[in-house]
């Protein structure tokens, strides 16, 4: 093992994960924010929007991020439209993470039923108070741990940016390996980046299904 | 005549090109505890359901104080806060406490007081003995205890008049007799009502008048102690055999 290696690169791996969160972070905050319109369109089955979103949601779901990458990064220029490798990652992270978390969010709606909603509005609630006093809350117990997955999930998939020329971790290590051939010290480097940054993220998210299950029970 | 809270006029409901519902008219005056009971099918609940705009209707008009309820207008949530309605199936919400479940409604809907709010939903539950609940989810209920706590939570309302829906239907004998107990109490206080059940000793009991439908039209009325003694169709009087046993 090479520590010198290691010392030398650590700065390296630091600053590819900090751009790897940035972008992972704006990417699935679009995400969530896609997924949730996607979803109130699906539940309250508006005309036209619905079709759309339900095309979206397949198109999304059944190509792989690698594919979306290359068609924004390495297609769209030859229709005259030039993103840089950042703007590629956190449009593909959103373009795929949306429809995933549209399932979870819609899954969480349906899952509140019919006579609970008819309770609300025999007593007076308005649509948005229903949404926000009686839906939302009993959605939340089904939706979170979905949506939790969906982060981990998502941010694992960031490891594909490299094929955009984005300088994520996936790319340091390749460089490094590329250049020097510290292939175990550089992989081990690349493990360590990984689960640091999201380890503490699922722990956070398993304390939170706990208590949500509790709550639910 | 006494006052009118709902008049029901030639109302049709369709689901489909099956008319659940064939051109009804009645009227219930303030104080009235109306019983609507008929086979199943036959369009008992469907009625109710029109009667807070839960259900579009495809002809007459329903009224309450002679202001139309309309499915899907907006003049809906002020008016369904003048009808109480329980359901056969609880529905209470299930991530809010007893006392919340009933004072969500007011404090929101109506912007009333909290602290007023909260004292009347526990006299309400102390009325429906109830009040050691009051905290309690309502996973930690039986089902004639969350029933109970859902007629609080329409009654806190101020309700001008109370549909229930066959709220006995998935209950046990002995909770059954714990909420009609309930409904009969309101009855005595004069709370307008219009109930479907199938308990029939408890349609006698509480009832000014019965209903007797089938088939989506009104088969005959009358006073309770008229209609189970003498029914005067041949339909009703076959109805109400079913409800008879001998070896």
């Amino acid at each position: 093992m090479d520590f010198n290696f290691i010392q030398k690169f650590l700065p390296m791996y630091a600053e590819a994960a900090r751009l790897t969160l940035i972008i992972g972070v704006i990417g699935i905050a679009l995400s969530v924010f896609i997924g949730l319109m996607c979803a109130l369109v699906k539940y309250y089955r508006v005309p036209v929007a619905r079709q759309i979103a339900s095309a979206y949601i397949e198109l999304s779901r059944n190509t792989p991020l690698i594919v979306q990458l290359f068609f924004l990064y390495f297609g769209l220029p030859k229709a005259g439209i030039v993103w840089s490798s950042e703007a590629c990652g956190i449009i593909g992270l959103a373009f795929l993470g949306g429809s995933y978390m549209a399932e979870s969010f819609l899954g969480g709606l349906r899952s509140v039923g019919r006579i609970q909603i008819e309770s609300a509005e025999s007593l007076g609630f308005r649509r948005l108070q229903t949404m926000r006093y009686i839906v939302v809350p009993q959605a939340a117990t089904v939706s979170v741990p979905a949506i939790c997955a969906n982060v981990i999930f998502l941010l694992k998939e960031t490891s594909v940016f490299s094929a955009v020329s984005l300088a994520d971790l996936m790319y340091v290590a390749k460089d490094l390996i590329g250049m020097y051939y510290n292939t175990w010290e550089a992989l081990l480097m690349l493990v360590a980046a990984y689960l640091v940054l999201i380890l503490p993220i699922s722990i956070v998210f398993t304390i939170l299904e706990r208590r949500l299950r509790r709550a639910r029970n | 005549m006494s006052e009118h809270i709902i008049d029901i006029n030639g109302l049709v409901k369709h689901f489909g090109d099956n008319a659940v519902i064939d051109g009804i008219s009645l009227s219930v005056s303030k104080g009235e505890v109306v019983v609507l009971i008929g086979p199943s099918g036959c369009g008992k609940s469907t009625l109710l359901r029109c009667l807070n705009g839960l259900e579009p209707i495809q002809g007459g008009t329903v009224t309450l104080h002679g202001e139309p309820v309309i499915h899907g207008d907006k003049s809906l949530y002020r008016i369904r806060q003048k009808i109480g309605m329980v359901f056969q199936s609880y529905d209470l919400f299930p991530h809010l406490t007893v006392l919340k479940n009933i004072t969500l409604s007011p404090i929101k809907v109506q912007k009333r007081d909290k602290a007023e709010v909260e004292a009347k939903a526990r006299e309400l539950l102390e009325r429906v003995g109830l009040s050691d609940k009051a905290d309690s989810y309502p996973s930690e209920l039986s089902g004639g205890q969350k029933q109970r706590v859902a007629i609080c939570r329409s009654l806190i309302m101020n309700p001008e008049i109370m549909l229930l829906d066959e709220i006995t239907a998935a209950l046990d004998p002995e909770m059954v007799h714990e909420v009609l107990n309930v409904v009969l109490d309101l009855a005595k206080n004069g709370t307008t009502m219009m109930i479907v059940t199938h308990e029939m000793a408890f349609a006698e009991a509480v009832a000014d008048r019965i209903i007797f439908m089938d088939g989506g039209v009104i088969v005959e009325e009358g006073k309770p102690s008229e209609f189970f003694k003498n029914p005067k169709t041949e339909r009703a009087q076959r109805f109400l055999k079913t409800f008879t046993y001998t070896k």
